[in-house]
């Protein structure tokens, strides 16, 4: 009897004897804590930096099985990061959110949300340099996309187990862009350049450009890059909600509710592939290395793109609203905002920089649509 | 000789930070223009007198609407 009491109490020990022995999920536990430290105290994107350090903590939890087959968060993973479903949804609410206005009012930013994907391509041959596979390396390179949801859409797809990696980085990075952009903004322009005023033209778009707008980009990207329709397709579909103006209901719950629920188990999933076996790797570091990389080379990238526009314009446009033409929206064309009126104070960057902004919202996901056709194309895609 | 100080962008004008009458500096913070979700400072263009105040606090203005005339 008192045998059977003293293994019964064993093993209320069991897990802690499991932890004692395995350093990987004490350092798991404490990365954890420290993603949740930044999240509550630090105020730094505490929507999804909340729900993937407590996922990463109950992963590490040894012997608790959740990660396992039928396991909690496993079935969730199951239904939703295993099918992609999660990022296409998010990426309703994204598309419900933006308003394409600026961009369409002046076209010549869409240029740029071309040009800050550079950096995508960039460091995909570098990832390629380090000795990862095809499939890793577009996975990695997306990270300069600057984009969430389109990062953890083509890494779940094709190099699942780097997805902790990739989305801890797309994400930690795009709450550091107002740190890592503007001294590269500084570097790459001159004082003349970064006073630049530029006067806001307000072109008037009409509801039937908003409306057409989603539908010729899906069609057509859907044409160019079939691979990536259902995350061009998923955004379009919430900004031709948004612009129609007749379903406020589902723009709503697209926006709110839904994006909600979905970030919630979204970050939870990330924080579940976070188990020490599977993140504790030098992979990882080079992984977020390089996703640092990827975001330097997407401004510097915009940069010189408008520093082109710039000459062909006869100087009438300041090359710091290049940084913008990247995913990080609205954040990224606040910071040009911010920069610009640093060096002059008659400097109203914010609308041209939304217009780039924008436009990067829509390429990136280009940009990854396109790799995943060119994959296709190459056969390394079925 | 009067300085009038436009909108550059769309948005709405969330403070006013002087009265009629007050002396202000160039670049000097006058309004608070709230556009895309974002407050923008805007800043007086010369030193001068402000001599009228064109819009109120909680006003949506569109680029190139004068908000305010400096003298």
């Amino acid at each position: 009897m008192l045998e059977a009491i003293l293994n019964g109490l064993g093993g209320l020990v069991a897990g802690f004897q499991a932890l004692a022995l395995d350093w990987r999920s004490i350092i798991m536990l404490v990365i954890g804590g420290i993603l949740l430290y930044l999240g509550i105290k630090k105020d730094c994107e505490p929507l999804l930096l909340v729900p993937i350090g407590f996922g990463c903590i109950l992963v590490n939890v040894p012997l608790s099985d959740l990660m396992a087959k039928e396991g909690f968060l496993r079935v969730i993973y199951d239904a939703g990061v295993d099918t992609e479903l999660f990022p296409l949804l998010i990426f309703i609410g994204i598309g419900a959110m933006t308003d394409f206005g600026p961009v369409l009012a002046q076209p010549s930013t869409f240029l740029l949300g071309a040009a800050g994907q550079f950096g995508i391509f960039l460091t995909l041959l570098m990832a390629l340099f380090f000795g990862f596979t095809k499939l890793e390396a577009v996975s990695i390179g997306i990270i300069g996309a600057c984009d969430g949801p389109t990062a953890i859409y083509v890494t779940s797809k094709y190099a699942p187990h780097l997805l902790g990696a990739v989305s801890v980085a797309a994400y930690s990075y795009m709450a550091l862009v107002p740190v890592i952009q503007p001294p590269i903004m500084r570097a790459m322009t001159t004082q003349a350049e970064r006073a630049t005023v530029m006067k806001y033209k307000a072109r008037p778009v009409s509801k039937t450009t908003k409306i057409l707008f989603p539908l010729v980009i899906t069609i057509l990207g859907g044409l160019i890059a079939p691979k990536g329709l259902p995350l061009l397709g998923s955004l379009m579909l919430g900004n031709l909600m948004r612009e129609s103006g007749v379903v406020s209901r589902l723009t709503k719950a697209s926006e709110n509710e839904i994006a909600n629920v979905v970030t919630l188990f979204l970050g939870l999933c990330i924080g579940a592939t976070m188990s020490g076996a599977a993140f504790l790797k030098p992979q990882t570091l080079i992984v977020l290395g390089l996703g640092f990389v990827a975001i330097c080379l997407d401004t510097v990238c915009g940069i010189l793109f408008a520093k082109g526009m710039r000459v062909l314009s006869g100087g009438k446009i300041n090359p710091l609203i290049g940084a913008a033409g990247i995913s990080a929206f609205p954040m990224a064309a606040r910071v040009v905002q911010r920069e610009g009126i640093k060096y002059n104070k008659k400097s109203y960057l914010l609308m041209h920089a939304m217009g780039a902004n924008a436009g990067g919202q829509v390429g990136s996901v280009i940009a990854a649509a396109v790799m995943l056709s060119v994959l296709a194309g190459m056969g390394i895609i079925s | 000789m009067s300085d009038e100080v436009l909108a550059p962008m769309p948005g709405k004008i969330t403070k006013i930070l002087v009265k009629p009458g007050d002396d202000v500096l160039e670049d000097e913070e006058v309004l608070v223009l709230e556009a895309m979700k974002m407050d923008n400072p805007i800043f007086a263009p010369s030193n001068g007198k402000v001599k009228e105040i064109r819009v109120k606090e909680g006003e949506e203005v569109d680029v190139d609407h004068v908000l305010l005339v400096i003298e």
